[in-house]
């Protein structure tokens, strides 16, 4: 295992330095030759959004790292000192936090999952000609567009809600009593508008896919006598791997940052039973004031998404390249 | 030759006509299933919609009331309770925000794409990094800065965060767009000797323009619907579209149709941008790397 990934790497970073070299080649001159004010004069038009983003992004994460090895409570007035690695220790006891990054993991993989393959089957039945497609395809995207705040309430209050809400209505229809959905199944409540929200954009990207498709190896599939099954199987889907795995990479990229849904539609309980890490965070510094606590918890967090994501970050750049 | 092929092989005209007629017959039942599908998935825009047009008695029954008079009240209610500064608030953050980032990042993406500088790869990676950094860790540095700098509840720290929160989006997009544009077109242009800057404004930023647009459209959605920031550093003063929603979510049993309005008013401007550039929205999602 361990093997292929260091394998896969170096033939990325291989692949890499080609994209690289055909860059340079579009400028027409090599790397050798350039003066000391040329390669300024190509990095000057860079400097501004690399200054802006560093100062606006990486600063206050320093900052951050500051708070995290304080003890600072803005409720007690014994002040701010340092207490070095204290609050990491304190995290590793804390069983909150474990469950809170319990559901990080769970709504992250439940909703990217879920929302993929919603995504994938609504793709395929938009991935044909009929009747109103521009209509459908319209509706379908709008789940989307609508506010994730208004998204939320509308969920909690009007499709949720025990009393008058519809999905209750319906359930009723089939004879299945109310549910008290957001307090007796809050992490399932909160996947039902996540999933709701993201399976458009998940069945935009494989919706391009299909239609990227070279139509002469479909029929030249349905020839050889492969059904439709087996198309899709063999042909379709590994032409499509790309853009499943770049829809579940961006899509994990948001969705672990979730907060607006957890925040109105269950305020991350019944007690912190679907809190998330961006929620728990949030509590603590904002309703707990306690800020170098909250610190440390952020930095930790940080630690594992760079994990996560250098292996992530290297899966999309293979999608961009195999592109060319 | 002309020899004659055996009659069980050749489908008869009846049984092609069959065949045709099941195939018509599969396709109209797919059809139905994806207008039905696509109907249940809208199903809750379309009550949210119906419900912003009730009575609040009408909103809140149980069962739920499909059949009701419409009125047009609750919007009115929405606009009289101060909903404007709070979308002239969203205005400003959003569009000022979506400027300053497209100034920002075409000439960063011009750089990394056209004539790259060295270790293109390294700041691409850098500036997409920072979207996987979590927002909640860097909040209350941001809270405790802008409170020594008295920008607190104040447009433009929004400004500033929603430029840096959209900036690597665009800058990859953008890298993708200008990475299109055919290297011959460039050299003519050096052939007849323009320069840099007449070369980006008379030659790049046409053939450009269609992916500028798409890069200010996932900006404008991603600013106007964001929540975290405005809900921490905003107030009275400067608080944007989402914290007007969650204002009026108090007491939401008898507010529903209001909220239900407020949320329409809310998300109309961004709906009807996403129906408009359906086929820009795939690029701009996918950070260009789909066509």
């Amino acid at each position: 295992m361990t093997a292929t990934l260091v394998g896969k790497h170096n033939l990325k970073q291989h692949e890499l330095k080609q994209q690289l070299l055909r860059d340079e080649g579009r400028s027409g001159r090599g790397n050798s030759g350039r003066s000391a004010a040329e390669g300024w004069r190509r990095r000057a038009p860079l400097l501004p959004a690399l200054i802006f983003t560093v100062l606006v992004t990486q600063l206050p994460f320093v900052v951050t790292l500051w708070y995290s090895l304080r003890s600072w409570n803005l409720l007690r007035t014994d002040g701010d000192i340092f207490v070095g690695l204290r609050n990491y220790a304190d995290i590793f006891l804390d069983s909150t936090f474990r469950g809170a990054a319990l559901n990080s993991v769970v709504i992250t993989l439940g909703c990217v999952f879920a929302a993929m393959v919603l995504g994938t089957f609504f793709a395929i039945l938009l991935d044909r000609s009929f009747k109103g497609r521009g209509v459908v395809r319209t509706m379908l995207i709008t789940p989307f567009l609508i506010m994730p705040v208004a998204g939320a309430t509308l969920w909690s209050v009007s499709m949720l809600n025990p009393s008058f809400g519809l999905v209750n209505w319906a359930i009723g229809l089939v004879g299945i009593g109310p549910v008290d959905w957001t307090s007796q199944y809050p992490v399932v409540s909160i996947l039902m508008a996540l999933v709701w929200q993201w399976t458009p954009f998940m069945m935009l990207l494989v919706l391009a896919g299909l239609q990227a498709q070279p139509k002469d190896v479909l029929e030249a599939a349905q020839i050889d006598g492969a059904g439709w099954g087996k198309t899709f199987v063999f042909v379709t889907l590994p032409q499509l791997r790309r853009y499943i795995e770049l829809g579940v990479l961006l899509g994990a990229i948001y969705v672990v940052n979730t907060f607006d849904q957890i925040y109105l539609m269950t305020a991350g309980g019944p007690g912190t039973a679907s809190a998330n890490l961006p929620f728990y965070i949030y509590q603590r510094a904002f309703l707990g004031f306690d800020i170098g606590q909250a610190a440390a918890m952020g930095v930790v967090v940080v630690i594992a998404t760079i994990f996560i994501a250098s292996f992530a970050l290297r899966l999309i750049f293979r999608s961009f390249d195999t592109k060319d | 030759m002309l020899t004659p092929r055996p009659t069980s092989a050749a489908p008869t005209q009846g049984a092609i006509k069959g065949r045709e007629q099941r195939r018509r017959i599969n396709s109209s039942l797919l059809t139905s299933l994806t207008w039905i599908i696509a109907f249940l998935f809208f199903a809750p825009v379309l009550w949210l919609v119906m419900t912003a047009f009730k009575q609040e008695s009408d909103a809140a029954s149980s069962p739920p009331r499909f059949f009701f008079e419409p009125t047009l009240d609750q919007f009115q209610h929405v606009l009289d309770s101060g909903a404007g500064s709070y979308f002239g608030n969203s205005l400003i953050a959003t569009g000022v925000s979506t400027l300053l980032v497209i100034i920002l990042a075409v000439p960063a993406s011009y750089a990394l794409s056209i004539r790259p500088v060295k270790k293109t790869q390294d700041v691409l990676f850098f500036f997409i990094s920072t979207k996987m950094l979590p927002v909640v860790a860097v909040i209350m540095p941001i809270y405790v800065i802008a409170g020594q700098l008295k920008v607190l509840d104040n447009i433009w720290t929004l400004v500033v965060l929603y430029t840096a929160m959209n900036l690597p989006i665009a800058v990859w997009m953008m890298r993708s767009f200008f990475q299109e544009v055919p290297s011959e077109v460039l050299e003519a242009a050096s052939m007849d000797g323009a320069g840099l800057l007449k070369t980006l404004r008379i030659v790049l930023m046409p053939m450009v323009a269609p992916g500028m647009a798409a890069t200010a459209l996932i900006c404008v959605i991603f600013a106007w619907n964001e929540f975290f920031f405005a809900l921490n550093l905003t107030a009275g003063k400067a608080a944007t579209t989402p914290v007007f929603l969650v204002s009026q979510m108090t007491s939401e049993g008898l507010f529903l149709a209001k909220l239900s309005a407020a949320s329409v008013l809310a998300s109309l401007p961004v709906v009807i941008a996403g129906w408009m550039a359906q086929k820009q929205l795939v690029r701009g999602l996918s950070m260009g790397a789909v066509k």
